[in-house]
């Protein structure tokens, strides 16, 4: 693998709440690598999104990042003043985000909206940028790009925005692109189009993706690696193919099998018991030991750490050689 | 857009002969307009003669035609009162109470829209808590008591401004005005205080709640995600987007502070509409009744326009709607 563009270290993201303090993000450890898709999956609450917010510095308040480092192209980028780190989004790191129809400010022209971010990162004319813009919106696959710059937001479809909304985050040439369920929101037959978009523009544009999203499929035509994460801590993570055909975790296992194929007539998926835990009451031991069909004594008494197994790292006690019974 | 106008201008008409024919009905019925104008020693044949000479033997329907016929070249008869055209009294009034509600609205649109947008922006600061609490007095004090208590600081103890009056107006031929001499500015400012007050902290809690709701929208967080810089965040996109509700509000307080000056006139002795209004009540003078009805209909109607023109201009998705329609 090429060095590691973005690294982040022991990240945990805390939410100081009346009943407590609640754990986000604990201590989850990757990397992504220059050029790569490093695909991010979990179910809602598991803290994807909350691990993407902390990269880019928009957690809300009163959440903050509590531990840990992130570092890019190694540049520590977490603890950086307000301003330095506004200067980072957008141009080092662009993002895409779930909901295209929400994405696009109702009152801006696209223009507008494309120019202002240009010229917020690179020094270029106001005739220079919209060039640009015209351009960007012609490689995300707008036809008639330069007539409908200067459309509004609501004069798109879904699918449409979400291209221009790709074009944003690609305005200033970006290392690193966080695409947070670029395809949640959007119809299925358009889903296809806008992942195909995103990965070939990046790939043109020399930017790597970090890709969340609860869609195991869209992870294994995307990614190149996935991260599975479970109850704020990445239960999984390793190269794509190796993951899909042979899940080490008994969580991952059991994603895998909840996913219909074509293939197999199988009269009913194979169903996980039980659902993700609350941040509130998280169980001691492995978060998932309540559910895990391979749960031992240990399990239920300490947390497992990621370790590499084969090409991967796995947060399981059964590939502790010294543990299993 | 011209389609809008003119659906908007005939739904203004429509509204301004219902108010006609109220103030008409007012007229005719409340009493007979022959017995306010004639003295007791009038005989029978004399009374008869002046409704023939007045057309009040007339079908309704006519009378109604006729009224509205004068109204729309501004006759509106002659005060039982003043023995003078209601058009003339009015025409040497309406110049006080309109310098004064602009005045007013001006004050509480410069005053509240910032603070709005503070006490949005620094929710936790003390000066928002500070303006919050004094918002609250705002809204809860009595138009009355406000004045009485700024006329009792600053014109009775601090003795820095008048209590009462226009001071010296400069009379322009058609209008008169107070604000280009100094004695008429300072006497400006205790009333449009007084009266802009609560509109300035009702304006004050509405940018404040619009922009708390902006500000957590998707597309401010795309916004900051793509690194704009924070001031373009929060007076481009932010509150841009909640003008829309704030004109709204601000043209309906604009037509209430005209039509409601009366009791800052009253407690200023302001020579305006409201103090020759509440004249009029007290004599039955019901030609100027009628006539300050018709008027304060026509401002608010006027007033209404105007505010839907400017969303226009304002929200590009209510032109596209308007244009397709």
């Amino acid at each position: 693998m090429t060095e590691a563009l973005l690294e982040v270290h022991d990240l945990v993201v805390e939410f100081p709440t009346r009943k407590g303090t609640l754990t986000a993000v604990d201590g989850i450890s990757f990397a992504v690598h220059r050029g790569e898709v490093l695909g991010i999956v979990g179910e809602s609450g598991a803290g994807k999104s909350m691990t993407g917010s902390a990269i880019i510095g928009l957690i809300e308040p009163p959440g903050h990042i509590a531990g840990g480092t992130v570092h890019l192209a190694g540049e520590r980028i977490d603890n950086l003043s307000l301003d330095a780190m506004r200067r980072v989004r957008g141009k080092k790191i662009g993002v895409v985000f779930q909901d295209p129809l929400t994405s696009l400010n109702p009152l801006y022209t696209i223009a507008e909206q494309l120019v202002e971010t240009i010229r917020t990162h690179l020094p270029l004319s106001e005739r220079a940028a919209r060039d640009r813009a015209i351009g960007l919106l012609d490689e995300v696959g707008i036809p008639a790009a330069a007539r409908r710059i200067d459309d509004y937001p609501h004069q798109f479809s879904g699918g449409m925005r979400q291209r221009v909304v790709i074009a944003l985050a690609l305005a200033a040439e970006p290392e690193l692109v966080i695409a947070d369920e670029p395809t949640t929101a959007l119809d299925v037959s358009v889903q296809a189009q806008i992942i195909d978009v995103l990965k070939r523009l990046c790939a043109e544009h020399g930017a790597a993706v970090m890709l969340i999203t609860h869609d195991m499929g869209v992870i294994a035509e995307t990614a190149d690696r996935v991260a599975v994460m479970y109850a704020g801590r990445i239960a999984e993570i390793g190269p794509v193919r190796d993951v899909v055909k042979d899940a080490k975790h008994p969580y991952t296992d059991g994603l895998m099998g909840s996913i219909p194929t074509l293939t197999h007539a199988e009269d009913r998926l194979t169903q996980i018991p039980g659902s993700m835990p609350r941040l509130t009451a998280i169980p001691p031991g492995c978060a998932f030991n309540p559910r895990c069909p391979k749960v031992f004594e240990r399990c239920r008494t300490e947390r497992p750490n990621p370790q590499p197994v084969s090409d991967r790292q796995v947060a399981c006690w059964l590939y502790d050689g010294e543990a299993h019974p | 857009m011209l389609a809008f106008t003119i659906r908007r201008l005939v739904q203004s008409i429509v509204v301004m002969l219902v108010v006609a024919l109220i103030a008409f009905v007012m007229f005719r019925f409340v009493g007979d307009p022959v017995d306010q104008m004639v003295g007791l020693e009038t005989t029978l044949e004399e009374r008869a003669q002046l409704r023939e000479q007045l057309g009040l033997n007339d079908p309704v329907p006519v009378q109604f035609v006729r009224f509205i016929g004068k109204a729309a070249q501004f006759n509106f008869g002659t005060s039982y009162q003043f023995k003078r055209p209601v058009a003339e009294l009015i025409g040497d009034r309406l110049p006080a109470t309109l310098e004064l509600s602009f005045v007013a609205a001006a004050f509480a649109l410069i005053v509240g829209i910032p603070m709005g947008v503070y006490t949005a922006l620094r929710r936790d600061s003390w000066l928002s808590k500070f303006f919050l609490t004094v918002s609250l007095v705002g809204v809860s004090l009595p138009t009355f008591l406000i004045g009485i208590i700024l006329i009792f600081i600053f014109a009775v103890n601090l003795q820095i401004l008048p209590s009462f009056g226009r001071g010296a107006v400069v009379d322009l031929g058609w209008w008169s005005t107070g604000l280009l001499t100094a004695s008429g500015l300072k006497a400006l400012i205790l009333p449009a205080v007084t009266l802009g007050l609560f509109q300035m902290t009702l304006i004050m809690r509405l940018v404040r709640s619009e922009m708390l709701e902006v500000l957590r929208t998707d597309f401010i967080k795309f916004a900051r995600a793509r690194g704009i810089k924070n001031r373009a965040v929060n007076f481009g996109h932010a509150l841009k987007n909640t003008l829309v509700p704030v004109i709204t509000i601000t043209g309906l307080q604009l037509g209430s502070i005209i039509a409601f000056a009366i009791i800052t006139e009253t407690v200023f002795q302001w020579p305006g509409m409201g103090l020759l209004f509440l004249q009029a009540v007290q004599n039955v003078d019901i030609p100027i009744m009628a006539a300050y009805l018709l008027l304060i209909a026509f401002l608010f109607v006027a007033i209404n326009l105007v505010v839907d023109i400017l969303y226009v201009f304002v929200d590009p998705r209510i032109r596209i709607a308007g244009a397709a329609t």
